[in-house]
């Protein structure tokens, strides 16, 4: 009798028996992997057409369409933007940015995740009277358009006469580094069992104690989304970088800036390409080898306090 | 009882190496962030003009703002951009985040590619579809090399529509970040709700609009607030993708007050500017902030 | 002699009183367990007690020292987490010896007693070890240690055993209670879990929003409860509660079950008309005894829990619902008409208004 029900069942000619058969080629997999891949073309266009012009000589840029290859490799752009490439009268080329870009970035980076992650430390675990007024205003801050205060910091930096120093532009990367990392650092101790930091407290270890032995060693995660927030922030920086330096210590964005949009001159447009790779080198290598690290930094900063 | 064992806690040494090592945010909260902006605000109703001076002209440099084309095309522009670069962020970001979150394979290489432009400054963004835009060598020439003749897309070098020109090249740079924050707050949404939904057969585009997305309201708040307010301060993308033009039809506030600043050596104009982008951004962020952390706070 | 000493202690946050003028006096090795529903402040109590928590009002004395304002490190005590709080990227020798370094002791005090320590635990071939790779209960083990070494008077346990599974928790109990056996500190020791405070304390003070309700010995808090509260939150499955009043006799008397009360040892005189209720626990009602209770009646079984060795039977009297619990081999099937019995002596009377006990 159960054979007999088994056997005759009418719609199927196959009972259905173990896993659900899956087509790979599914109408919905056609059109989810479809859609995926050509928004990821779109993505990846500009990237491309960015290597393909730079490894062009300009008569095959002239004639050609942007999007073929290259017929003739060439890496003479290259080494032009990095070594000749003008600015104004100034024929040095992007590696005096480059180099710049790198004074600026390593003391800006190290001095601002320093003063962050105390201060994120302070706020989580060692909550002093008026402490969250200061953070709130810090987070507020963040949004307030810098613009706004610029120029006064401008007069505290000539106030301090380290206008157009390098100090002074570390001392503005810190401040405005500070907002993001101090919430990222204090989200993250204060995720750290408090009772850790009350053992530490019964074991007798104080404010510096408790930081350098307990809580820096567990946070290395934490110290490398910071860092990989402010190398990208800062390479990018444009503005600062305008604003606080002087021509001979402008960094790599604004140096790129000066050679592309400059007025005099034939326009290279492989040579153009070139520097612009070569500026967005440094943030897209710690893009590709931090992979999900950058992620959660950016994700950071949507996290509310 | 005897309480002489005990040193007294003084209030103002207690905590004190956490009081000593949160100086430097206490002056960047006091003196940076709040005199600042105090500063430029006084400031702005004076009429410095190569170096500040308190001499007060109560709203002139406001009615003069107020009469300036270039302000007034810099505030039409800011507006088209940021309303256009809002809903298609959102909506771009939220529909490829869907589409990530299908248990696809490969999630994460699609993830890297649509992120990574976030990567790039917007320098270096600008310069690219500056290259890519332009008219003679760029889209627009490869597609009249394939036949059309007479097609036309010149954004860069046409005033009516450079502004799209630009928010492509925005759109381009900062969707993937609205995609992973969406992904975030799609991956922080209870698995039995799917299953629910699955269940009682509600379709999935359904259970998206009328379940999902309203789950995830707080997380669409704060991503707006975070696109809002990089957009007002939307200024290096510009300068590197047309500094502003052709004429001044790709201005924009932050590039208004730099250029009054720095190069016309206006201050008092810069200032009120600058005041009026803060004014803008606080019509965005206060409200938020009060539904954000006031309710909190009633709450407990 | 007393060894810690809570005086008219009040904590506040911000309008939110959690402990209001709490007193508090445990004796010199003495195990003390405070008891109570999350959010009773016994946890807190025990911050305030370490120092971790500054007090609004109050004194704390250790050891006859007022330490009211001393930093934890001070105050003589040794304090064990719920999380364990190890810290993870130190071995176990390291978690063992921070505190010691902290307080700069020479290098073969520490020594020697990581040794000792790590003896009485029986944690010697984890000293080179990191948390991570312990298992919950060694762990916790270690996070005794970290007491153990600093070689204090005072050991304060807060839900130590609440992260472990059933099996461990009872295995660990048994050591704690051996070590407080070996080492004769003063040790107190905050749970929610009842079975814990019953075999551990020598005496238990069950919390209720930031007052002691009653702080007695384990057999007292069981047997008579100073009121409601502790009637019911003590004992599993829970003590019966019959809404009566008493009436003359005396007797209790509700909806047509009249228990009279001559046996039962009244500490406040009860008044005629008196609303009160009447409990009793499962474990001391008998079911088909034979024998000749003070107070019995028939009755129909509801529902059957078989629970292993015990198993608990529901029943009606009068409205009220009854639990008894019998041996499981005398279990009845439910629908069938059993007698019920006890002695009033056993029962607990308690005021309907105030709650106290009567």
């Amino acid at each position: 009798m159960a054979d007999a029900v088994l056997t005759s069942h009418p719609a199927a000619g196959v009972e259905p028996f173990g896993p659900r058969p899956r087509r790979v080629f599914s109408r919905r997999n056609i059109f989810l992997y479809g859609t995926l891949i050509m928004v990821s073309l779109y993505y990846l266009l500009p990237l491309y057409v960015m290597i393909v012009t730079s490894l062009k000589g300009m008569p095959e840029i002239r004639f050609g369409n942007v999007f073929a290859p290259p017929l003739e490799i060439t890496f003479e752009p290259w080494v032009k933007a990095w070594s000749t490439a003008c600015t104004g009268l100034n024929c040095e080329g992007l590696s005096r940015g480059f180099w710049n870009s790198v004074r600026i970035t390593i003391p800006s980076v190290i001095v601002s995740i320093a003063i962050a992650s105390i201060n994120g430390y302070a706020l989580a675990n060692w909550r002093f009277k008026g402490a969250n007024i200061f953070f709130t205003i810090l987070i507020v801050g963040a949004f307030i358009p810098y613009q706004v205060m610029i120029y006064p910091i401008v007069i505290i930096l000539r106030e301090m006469g380290i206008y157009g120093t390098l100090t002074g532009l570390v001392l503005v990367h810190t401040i405005f580094g500070m907002p993001i990392n101090t919430l990222l650092f204090r989200n993250y101790f204060a995720s750290v069992p408090e009772e850790l930091f009350k053992a530490a407290r019964v074991d007798g270890a104080g404010f510096w104690g408790i930081y350098f032995r307990i809580m820096l060693p567990m946070s290395l995660p934490i110290f490398v989304v910071a860092m990989i927030i402010q190398v990208t922030g800062i390479w990018n920086d444009f503005l600062f970088g305008v604003v606080y330096t002087k021509p001979e210590t402008y960094p790599m964005t604004v140096q790129l800036n000066n050679i592309v949009n400059s007025v005099q001159g034939v326009k290279e447009y492989n040579v153009n390409m070139a520097a612009t790779l070569l500026t967005g080198l440094v943030p897209l290598i710690v893009y590709f080898i931090s992979g999900k690290l950058f992620v959660r930094g950016i994700a950071a900063g949507a996290v509310k306090g | 009882m005897a309480t002489e064992t005990s040193k007294r806690p003084n209030t103002l040494f207690r905590n004190l190496n956490a009081k000593i090592a949160s100086l430097p945010m206490i002056f960047t909260a006091l003196v940076v962030f709040v005199g600042g902006t105090v500063w430029t605000v006084v400031y702005s109703f004076t009429n410095s003009r190569l170096l500040p001076r308190l001499q007060f002209v109560g709203l002139d440099q406001y009615e003069r703002l107020w009469s300036t084309p270039r302000w007034l095309a810099s505030i039409e522009n800011l507006m088209i951009y940021g309303v256009l670069s809002l809903i298609f962020s959102l909506t771009i970001g939220f529909v490829l985040a869907a589409l990530l979150d299908q248990k696809i394979r490969f999630e994460s290489v699609f993830r890297t590619i649509i992120l990574y432009p976030f990567a790039l400054s917007f320098i270096v963004t600008g310069l690219v579809w500056q290259w890519l835009l332009n008219p003679d060598f760029g889209v627009q020439h490869f597609v009249r090399g394939l036949g059309w003749e007479t097609f036309t897309f010149n954004p860069l070098y046409d005033q009516s529509i450079v502004i799209y020109g630009i928010l492509i090249a925005a759109l381009w740079q900062g969707t993937g970040l609205v995609m992973c924050l969406m992904l975030a707050g799609l991956r922080g949404i209870d698995e039995d709700i799917w299953k629910a939904a699955r269940v009682d057969g509600i379709p999935m585009w359904k259970t998206y609009i009328f379940i999902v997305i309203p789950m995830m309201r707080p997380v669409f708040v704060t991503t707006l607030v975070i696109i809002a307010s990089g957009i007002v301060r939307v200024y290096d993308l510009v300068v590197a993708q047309t500094s502003g033009g052709p004429g001044h039809a790709s201005e924009v506030p932050a590039k208004y007050v730099y250029d009054y600043m720095f190069s016309a050596q206006n201050l008092g104009q810069g200032f009120a500017a600058s005041t009026m982008m803060l004014l803008t951004v606080l019509i965005v962020v206060v409200p938020w902030a009060y539904l954000e952390f006031g309710g909190r706070n009633k709450r407990g | 002699m007393t060894s810690v000493l809570v005086k008219d202690l009040s904590l506040s946050f911000g309008a939110v009183e959690v402990l209001k003028k709490l007193n508090l006096d445990v004796q010199q090795g003495e195990f003390v367990v405070l008891l109570g529903p999350s959010g009773c402040g016994k946890s807190t109590l025990l911050n305030c007690i370490a120092g971790l928590l500054d007090v609004s009002t109050g004194q704390i004395f250790i050891n006859g020292k007022n330490v009211t304002w001393e930093e934890p490190k001070d105050r003589g005590i040794g304090m064990v987490f719920q999380s364990y709080a190890l810290y993870p990227q130190m071995t176990v020798e390291g978690n063992l010896s921070f505190g010691l370094k902290n307080a700069r002791l020479p290098r073969e005090e520490i020594a020697k007693r990581i040794a000792r320590a790590a003896e009485i635990l029986q944690i010697e071939p984890l000293l080179k070890r990191k948390p991570a790779a312990l298992s919950g209960g060694q762990r916790q083990r270690v996070a005794i240690g970290r007491a153990l070494v600093r070689d204090v008077d005072v050991f304060l346990f807060d839900e130590p055993l609440s992260n472990l599974d059933a099996k461990l928790r009872a295995e660990l109990r048994v050591e704690i209670k051996r070590l407080h056996q070996q080492l004769a500190n003063t040790m107190i020791y905050v749970t929610h879990d009842q079975i814990e405070a019953m075999t551990l304390a020598d005496r238990i003070a069950v919390m209720r929003g930031g007052l002691i309700q009653q702080f007695d010995s384990p057999q007292a808090i069981y047997n008579k409860p100073v009121n409601r509260f502790v009637a019911g939150f003590i004992g599993s499955p829970g003590m019966n509660f019959l809404e009566g009043s008493i009436a003359a006799g005396p007797a209790f008397s509700a909806d047509g079950v009249d228990v009279p009360l001559a046996r039962y040892d009244f500490t406040a005189t009860p008044v005629a008309g008196q609303k009160v209720s009447f409990g009793i626990r499962p474990e001391h009602v008998a079911l088909n005894s034979g024998a000749d209770w003070p107070f019995s009646a028939r009755v129909k079984v509801d529902v059957v829990e078989p629970m292993g060795s015990d198993t608990l039977v529901w029943t009606k009297l009068g409205s009220h619902n009854l639990a008894v619990r019998v041996p499981t081999e005398r279990m009845p099937a439910s629908g069938d008409t059993v007698d019920i019995g006890f002695d009033p002596m056993r029962a607990s009377i308690f005021d309907s208004g105030e709650g106290g006990r009567l």
